[in-house]
C-alpha cells in the first residue's frame, strides 16, 4: 500500500490527502494513533498503515477563550472561542482535535458522548499550507 | 519488592523568595533570595561551604528569559562553584523531581549535604507567549495542533469529571475560594487576598473612578461574573487558574546521621515516588492521573503509611480541577468524592485533611520550576508550627507534597516526618 516512515511527517502528508491514518502492529495486532515506529506492547517493528473509520464520539472537551498564538493567527480568541476535545474513534483509539459544529457560546450544552466524524482543515502557517485534524458533529 | 533508600535523608532548611511578578529580577536574583531564606531557617547554622552539589529544577529559562544552562549560574550566585550543578526539567514537576534526585544522591552515599532548588521567571513574556511556552510541555505534534492550551487540557479533564460524577463548575470555584482564604495569610503569596478582598478592591476602584459599583450578592455571584472572572477554557475561569509567576525555592538536604547537627527538628524524608504517563488522549481514564496514583502508592509503601495518616498536604493545584483529582489520586477521598469533600470544607486548614494551607499554586503563585520545592517549604513550616495564622488546627508531624508535570505525564510525591 505504501512505504512511508511511521512519523508525524507522514501523518501530516496523509492529512493533506484527507486521510486519517493509523498504524497497526502485525505481530500483536495493536492499533496506534498517532503513528509510531515501534510497537510499545510487543516491541515489534513489523507495522502497516491503516486508514481509520473517521467515526467516533467525544470523551472530553473545552471551549478556549485565551488562545495560543497559532489559534489567534487563525482568527480565534476571546471574542471567537473554539472547541478542542478528545475523540474516541470506533476503531478503539483516541486523538486530540478541534471540534466543529458545537455551540461554543453555550458549552454547558455540549454533550460528552456525542457522535462525530472526521473533517480535514487547512490553514496557512507562515509560508506553509498545513492540514489539521478536526471532527464535526453528526446529527 | 519494597523499595527503600540506601540511607536516610532529612531536610534541615527550607526557604523561598516571594512569589509574584518582579520586573528586572532574573532567576539567579530570586534564587539568592530563596537561598538566604533557607539559610535563616537552619536553626543550628549552615556553613555554605559544606554543600557538595546542587540539583536545580527549572522548566524553561531558555524560552522564558532566553537563558539556557542555568544551573551553574545558581551555583555561582550562591558562591558554590566549582561544585557540580545540575538542572532537572520535568515541566511543572521539575523541582519535585530535583528533590528526588537530591535525595537519591545522598541515599547513594555520594554526598552528605545537597542543595535542591527550584527557579522560574515567567513574567517577562506577554501572556500569549507564556501560553505557547507552557504548551511545549504537552505533545507539540498531536495536541497543540488541536488548539489545546494548558488550561484547556485541565478543563477537558473537568468536563470528563463532571460528566461522570455530577460535579459542576461551582464545585471547582469553591476550591479557588478556599485556596485564596489560605493564601491571604501567606506573606509570600502572589495573590494573597481572599475573594471577598478582591471584590472589595474592585468595588473601591469603581467608586474611585466614578464608575457604577458592582453589586455581587456574595462570592459565588462574583465567581459567575463573566467580566470579573472571565472564562479561560470552560469550565475553568480566571480564578480557577494559577497565575503567571516569578519565584524560587531552596531546600537543604543532608544524610540522616548528621541531620541533628544542623537542626533540632529535621524533617525526615520517609517516602518518595515518581511515575510517567502517556499523552492525555491516550489514557483510558481522564478523571484521574495514573502517574500521581502510582507515585503516591510508591511513597506510601516506602513510608509504611496510609493516606489517612497524612496530616497536611500541598498538592499541585495548577487548576482547581487538579486539586480535586489530586485528593482522590492520593487516596484522601474515594474517586468522584473529592469535589464533595472540598464543598464540605474537609480540606480547609481547620478541617480533617488540610490541603494547600499555603494558598496553593492558585493563590501563592506558580513559577512552574519552583513550585515543587515551594510546596516543601510550606510542609516545613506546618511541621514546625511556624506557619503563623495559616497554621493547621492539628499538629502536622506527617506531611505530603504532590507535584505534577504537564497534563500528568510526570508526578513526584514525597512524604516527610518530624520525629
Ligand atoms: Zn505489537
Amino acid at each position: 500500500m505504501n512505504n512511508k516512515d511511521f512519523t508525524s511527517a507522514s501523518f501530516q502528508e496523509y492529512l493533506k490527502q484527507k486521510k486519517l491514518m493509523g498504524v497497526r502492529c502485525q505481530s500483536c495486532g495493536t492499533l496506534f494513533l498517532p503513528p509510531r515506529p515501534m510497537c510499545n506492547h510487543c516491541f515489534g517493528e513489523d507495522l502497516i498503515w491503516e486508514e481509520l473509520s473517521g467515526e467516533g464520539e467525544l470523551t472530553a472537551f473545552t471551549t478556549i477563550h485565551i488562545a495560543p498564538t497559532a489559534m489567534i493567527e487563525a482568527g480565534y480568541g476571546r471574542d471567537n472561542p473554539y472547541c478542542s476535545g478528545i475523540v474516541k474513534l470506533k476503531d478503539g483509539v483516541s486523538i486530540s482535535a478541534q471540534i466543529l459544529g458545537v455551540d461554543v457560546d453555550h458549552p454547558e450544552n455540549i454533550k460528552i458522548g456525542c457522535k462525530l466524524e472526521v473533517e480535514f482543515l487547512e490553514r496557512q502557517v507562515g509560508d506553509d499550507n498545513q492540514a489539521f485534524l478536526a471532527f464535526q458533529t453528526v446529527d | 519488592m519494597k523499595k527503600k533508600l540506601g540511607r536516610g535523608v532529612a531536610i534541615v532548611g527550607a526557604g523561598m523568595s516571594n512569589f509574584g511578578a518582579f520586573p528586572g529580577k532574573a532567576t539567579r536574583d530570586l534564587f539568592v533570595e530563596a537561598f538566604s531564606d533557607m539559610i535563616a531557617s537552619v536553626d543550628k547554622g549552615l556553613d555554605p561551604n559544606d554543600i557538595e552539589a546542587l540539583y536545580i529544577g527549572n522548566y524553561s529559562s531558555d524560552l522564558f528569559e532566553g537563558q539556557g544552562h542555568t544551573a551553574p549560574f545558581m551555583a555561582d550566585w550562591t558562591g558554590l562553584t566549582p561544585r557540580p550543578a545540575t538542572r532537572i526539567e520535568d515541566a511543572c514537576a521539575s523541582s519535585g523531581v530535583a528533590l528526588r534526585q537530591g535525595i537519591i544522591a545522598i541515599a547513594s552515599g555520594l554526598y552528605d549535604v545537597v542543595l535542591v532548588g527550584g527557579i522560574e521567571k515567567m513574567t517577562d513574556l506577554p501572556t500569549s507567549e507564556v501560553t505557547d511556552t507552557l504548551a511545549t510541555a504537552s505533545d507539540v505534534l498531536y495536541e497543540i495542533p488541536a488548539g489545546f492550551t494548558f488550561p484547556g487540557f485541565y478543563a477537558a479533564m473537568a468536563t470528563a469529571y463532571m460528566d461522570r460524577y455530577g460535579a459542576t463548575p461551582e464545585s471547582f470555584m469553591r476550591v479557588g475560594l478556599k485556596n485564596h482564604e489560605n493564601g491571604a495569610l501567606n506573606e509570600k503569596a502572589q495573590y494573597g487576598a481572599t475573594i471577598r478582598q478582591v471584590m472589595d478592591s474592585k468595588i473601591a476602584k469603581a467608586k474611585a473612578k466614578g464608575r457604577p459599583e458592582p453589586t455581587w450578592a456574595d462570592e459565588m455571584e462574583f465567581m459567575h461574573d463573566d467580566r470579573a472572572n472571565p472564562i479561560i477554557a470552560w469550565p475553568m475561569r480566571l480564578f480557577d487558574c494559577s497565575p503567571i509567576s516569578d519565584g524560587a525555592a531552596a531546600l537543604l538536604l543532608v544524610s540522616e546521621d548528621i541531620a541533628k547537627s544542623f537542626s533540632a527538628d529535621p524533617l525526615f524524608v520517609i517516602g518518595t515516588g515518581q511515575a510517567s504517563d502517556v499523552a492525555l488522549h491516550d489514557r483510558q481514564d481522564l478523571t484521574t492521573l495514573r502517574a500521581a496514583k502510582l507515585a503516591g502508592e510508591q511513597a506510601y509503601e516506602m513510608a509504611g503509611l496510609k493516606p489517612e495518616d497524612i496530616k497536611a498536604a500541598e498538592v499541585h493545584d495548577c487548576f482547581t480541577i487538579a486539586e480535586v483529582i489530586a485528593t482522590e489520586d492520593l487516596g484522601f477521598f474515594p474517586p468522584g468524592k473529592g469535589y464533595e469533600a472540598a464543598e464540605e470544607g474537609l480540606t480547609r486548614r481547620n478541617g480533617p485533611k488540610p490541603i494547600n494551607t499555603s494558598g496553593g499554586l492558585k493563590s501563592k503563585g506558580h513559577p512552574v520550576g519552583a513550585s515543587g520545592a515551594g510546596q516543601v517549604v510550606e510542609i516545613w513550616k506546618q511541621a514546625h508550627g511556624s506557619a503563623g495564622e495559616r497554621q493547621a488546627a492539628h499538629d502536622v508531624n506527617l506531611g505530603l507534597t504532590h507535584n505534577v508535570g504537564g497534563t500528568g505525564q510526570t508526578c513526584a510525591v514525597h512524604i516527610f516526618e518530624r520525629r
